[in-house]
């Protein structure tokens, strides 16, 4: 089946088989890597991409249900070639190593902004619980959306 | 030697050398561009799928594959009868059903006779797209004669448990090693006898016996295992991605397996997300996408799903260990002795050096001072995965932290003397070192007490225990564990140290080019440890050249010099060295180049922050960027000198280096519900000199995570029918960020005397050491209610059942 959707800010449309997830859709009809895949039980979170503004686990929708929709993955994240501020946090908190869980990390991290730009430790804490790092021990995770917090980007600040 | 000296800053905002430094890999990471195994397409690409046993121990009577080869656009389907038929000129055997493990034993690719753990593999589907492949595995009809498994280490010493191996024509399940043994030993078992029999009879002294079981667990990196072969049949040449944290290894396990030219196998590890020992092994769907590629002519990729990874993938543990400790009543220990029950799965597929069958476990006699220590380790088959030295272990030193630290836990509980104290009371002193152990371990250097300190301060010890003992009188329950550990790492010294034969040495390659810039080539591999960074660093320590003008090369055979790969905290020890000797290799060649340009003798040179100048005349001199410019001139160099900088080095280590650290975690309980809040968790690691003391601390964190997993959350359990009761995220739980506390960190510097930078590898560290300090928390939150021991992991029903006195028994299949 025909399947159309925006994915950052794109229009994409793709023939695919109707049971196509939308993790697959996005890695191999859009050609966007940087959305992983980890588990086979909606536990891991690596495949979290924003739908229509929302984390969403991609590996348990279906693309069909996406369709018409606002995709946003992580390739959406940096504007003008300047990354995002949670990109940057990360990297000024070393809030990564392997980079597997990163691409999810960081899409819930913006949105956790996006909804509250001062969040406490335990609001971060439990706005990632939904996905897993085995790498950094969530730490520095942490501390990395608390430094974009303390970075908004510059058209950010006057808002 | 050490990180002490002021570092200059280059003009990218970089320390030239040592110190926190953001990672060069993040760039591409944080925007999703990374490429891990799965990333990789490659044109007419095909997809392919396994079919895995349901049964742990069954007899295959017959496969029909005739509706699976019926679907369109399915390519082939193998079986192990069709890799039988395949002839294989190599010295391992003539057919391709079989494939040599790490430990020199045998296991199936796809099973011919029979399965022998759930999760085996049994077909092979190749199609055009992965849900194709998904599809046609459905269709694969075997039928299976079930045998009685057997699931449980104890149950398969039985002299009349079915024989799992009879592949081998063996009659029981005993493991043996390439050296004949069935058992392994360490240390002097006689003088330990003695000194535990004399403090039995001793009225001045204890001996505290405790059985201690490390369950089997799994590394499960978030990115499963996978590969993508290509075999050129114009030319012959063999092209794997896969996630391997040993390339070089790999390339020549797969020239042994497949009988291929070595020099035509390229394996290119690009971005892996996470290894943790889980990509160190050869798995069978590895060798089925080389076969694969080889039979339909076409690039094919094999990628597992998770529940393959958690049921058939490296394990790790499942150690059932007996440990007696005996000290004097004031607390001092005179002797230890484990026994231990070793499961090694089906196939005994532990990628440990040769002469270590139980890896390094015998450095069990931990940070302590005492004379006697012994243990002897029987290994086992059972229907079980394949595997045991996974999962951040050192090899093994995981259990042998893990079981000393119980057993001093045990020992301060029965004299009724603080942890601290008592550890205090035994750690080895400074000038002990290079200390031997009584099983013969040369450690290098420490401050044990020092560190131990630092944590106690970090902790505010002494204010703890007031806190505990008032929570206690109005019966809340909190726990305060403490664990000491010490490591051997970097393996290791080529006399005594490799797998199938290759020696433990790596080679490192660094090229300057005419502009000063430089490229280092690792043989080892980086998983998440950030190797393009630190790597980088180390060339700028020793050469003066900015870090961000050093390109860093890991992961692909055809551009990097051989060596064994990351695991086993390795990669610093071993390549880290390797690192700073080619560098001063170039600066040694730097050292004539400039001599040359400056009309001097190179002895009347000397060197300071990346220059060569005249002594006593420190104006007159070249930077190392000036040199290489120059090496590449016209400019006559003397008689046997060949010009240019670039140069190439093995390190073979001289020894282990001996990282350790002291940890403190305090832990809440609630006894009505078993839960178990880790309120805060204390590291203070020493790992000698720190390249870069961000990714130091990076490496820590993730380590505790571990512990604290394996301690409360994580375990593979198995039913009594064979079934793998942890074969997903659902069963197998991961600690996640509500888990997990905010670490707090503490250092100590003790350089390796022997290693060229003082570093001693730290990735594993905190993977080692953490599980006791959590377990021992718990414990002693407990022990107002009598408990001394109960098994990890410290579930809330485990907890609940402690209490009652009914500790979950995690040795055995469950009913
Ligand atoms: S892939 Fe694990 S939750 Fe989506
Ligand atoms: S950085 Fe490796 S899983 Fe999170």
């Amino acid at each position: 089946m025909e399947i159309s959707m925006k994915i950052n800010g794109a229009e994409v449309t793709h023939d695919v088989e109707p049971r196509t997830l939308l993790v697959h859709f996005v890695r191999e009809n859009a050609g966007l890597r940087g959305t992983h895949w980890g588990c086979d039980t909606s536990n891991c979170g690596a495949c979290v991409l924003w739908v229509d503004g929302t984390p969403t686990k991609s590996c348990t929708m279906l693309a069909a249900s996406a369709a018409g929709h606002d995709i946003t993955t992580v390739e959406g994240l940096e504007k003008d070639g300047k990354l995002d501020p949670i990109q940057q946090g990360f990297i000024e908190c070393h809030g990564l190593q392997c980079g597997f869980c990163t691409p999810g990390m960081l899409m819930t991290g913006r949105w956790i902004l996006d909804n509250n730009p001062k969040p406490s430790e335990e609001e971060i804490r439990e706005g990632i619980s939904g996905q897993l790092c085995r790498c950094t021990g969530y730490k520095n995770i942490v501390d990395s959306i608390h430094w974009a917090a303390d970075h908004p980007a510059e058209n950010e600040v006057s808002a | 030697m050490t990180a002490v000296q002021e570092v200059p800053i280059s003009a990218g905002g970089n320390p030239i050398g040592f110190g926190s430094m953001k990672r060069v890999e993040d760039q591409r990471f944080v925007r999703g561009q990374g490429n891990y195994v799965d990333d990789v397409n490659l044109p007419g690409m095909l997809h392919s799928a396994i079919l895995r046993s349901p049964w742990a121990h069954a007899r295959i009577k017959s496969i029909d594959t005739s509706a699976a080869l019926a679907l369109p656009g399915v390519i082939a389907v193998l079986t192990g009868k069709d890799l039988e038929g395949i002839p294989r000129p190599s010295l391992l055997g003539d057919n391709f059903a079989w494939m040599p493990t790490l430990s020199y034993d045998t296991q199936a690719v796809l099973a011919t006779d029979k399965v022998r753990f759930q999760g085996q593999e049994v077909a092979y589907v190749i199609a055009e797209s992965r849900y194709i492949a998904k599809d046609a595995v459905e269709l694969i009809d075997v039928d299976y004669e079930p045998l009685e498994p057997v699931m449980d280490a104890k149950r398969a010493m039985d002299p009349g448990a079915p024989v799992i191996r009879d592949d081998k024509g063996q009659t029981d399940n005993s493991i043996t090693d390439v050296h004949g043994h069935k058992t392994w030993e360490s240390g002097n078992a006689i003088s330990t006898a003695e000194a535990i029999a004399r403090a039995e009879a001793d009225p001045n002294c204890v001996v505290v016996t405790q059985e201690v079981m490390y369950p089997r667990v799994h590394p499960a990196p978030m990115e499963t295992c996978g590969s993508v072969a290509h075999l050129d049949k114009v030319t012959g040449q063999l092209t794997l991605y896969t996630t391997s944290q040993a390339p070089h290894a790999h390339r020549t396990v797969y020239a042994m397996v497949a009988g291929l030219p070595e020099q035509k196998i390229r394996v290119i590890a690009p971005d892996i997300g996470g290894g943790f020992g889980n990509k160190v092994g050869v798995y069978p769907g590895y060798v089925l996408s080389i076969l694969g590629t080889i039979v339909t002519g076409k690039p094919v990729k094999w990628i597992e799903d998770r529940g393959e990874n958690l049921m058939s993938t490296s394990f790790a543990r499942d150690y059932h260990m007996t440990g007696k400790i005996a000290a004097t009543k004031d607390g001092k220990i005179l002797a230890v002795d484990v026994d231990v029950l070793a499961d090694h799965g089906a196939f005994n597929g532990v990628a440990q050096p040769t002469n270590y069958p139980a890896g390094f476990f015998h450095i069990f006699s931990g940070s302590y001072d005492y004379p006697d220590a012994h243990c002897k380790v029987t290994p086992v088959y059972t229907n079980k995965a394949p595997g045991g030295v996974a999962y951040a272990c050192s090899f093994r030193i995981t259990e042998a932290v893990y079981v000393i630290e119980r057993l001093v836990d045990c020992l301060a509980a029965e004299l009724g003397m603080d942890p601290a104290e008592l550890r205090l009371k035994n750690l080895l002193k400074p000038d002990q070192f290079p200390y031997t152990s009584p099983t013969g371990w040369v450690y290098d250097s420490g401050q044990y007490e020092k560190t131990m300190r630092v944590a106690m301060e970090i902790a505010g010890y002494d204010e703890l225990r007031r806190e505990q003992a008032e929570k206690r009188a109005r019966g809340e329950y909190m726990g305060i564990g403490i664990s000491f550990f010490t490591e051997g790492v970097g393996a290791g010294p080529r006399k005594d140290m490799d797998i199938l034969g290759l020696g433990m040495a790596d080679g490192i390659e660094l090229r300057v080019h005419p502009t000063g810039k430089a490229v280092l080539r690792l043989s080892v591999m980086s998983q998440g440890q950030g190797h393009e960074t630190t790597y980088a660093q180390i060339v700028a320590h020793e050469l003066g050249i900015p870090p961000e003008d050093i390109d860093v090369v890991n992961g692909d055979t055809d551009q990097t010099p051989f060596g064994l790969g990351t695991y086993g905290s390795r990669s610093m020890p071993v390549s880290g060295a390797a690192a700073a000797i080619v560098s001063r290799k170039v600066k040694e060649r730097a050292r004539i180049v400039a001599a040359a340009a400056l009309e001097c003798s190179p002895d009347d040179l000397e060197w300071e922050l990346g220059r060569w100048s005249v002594k006593g005349d420190k104006e007159r001199g070249k930077t190392i960027q000036e040199i290489a410019l120059l090496s590449h001139s016209s400019l006559e160099l003397p008689e046997g000198v060949e010009g240019h900088l670039d140069a190439t080095a093995v390190y073979n280590p001289p020894n282990l280096t001996y990282p350790y650290g002291a940890y403190i975690c305090v832990v809440d309980v609630d006894p009505g519900t078993g839960v178990v809040k880790v309120r805060r968790f204390i590291a203070v690691d020493d790992c000698g000199t720190r390249v870069n003391p961000m990714l130091v601390d990076g490496q820590v964190h993730g380590g505790i995570a571990d512990g604290i997993g394996m301690a409360l959350m994580e375990l593979i359990a198995f039913d009594t029918d064979g079934n793998n009761l942890g074969g997903s995220f659902m069963d197998y739980l991961l600690p996640t960020s509500m888990e997990c506390p905010s670490f707090e960190l503490g250092e100590t510097v003790t350089p390796s005397p022997h290693h060229p930078i003082g570093a001693k590898g730290v990735g594993e560290s905190a993977t080692v050491g953490s599980p006791a300090a959590v377990v021992n928390a718990v414990m002693d939150a407990l022990a107002p209610f009598g408990v001394r021991h109960a098994d990890m992991p410290l579930t809330p029903s485990n907890v609940w059942r402690a209490i009652q006195g009914n500790p979950i028994r995690v040795d055995m299949a469950i009913e």
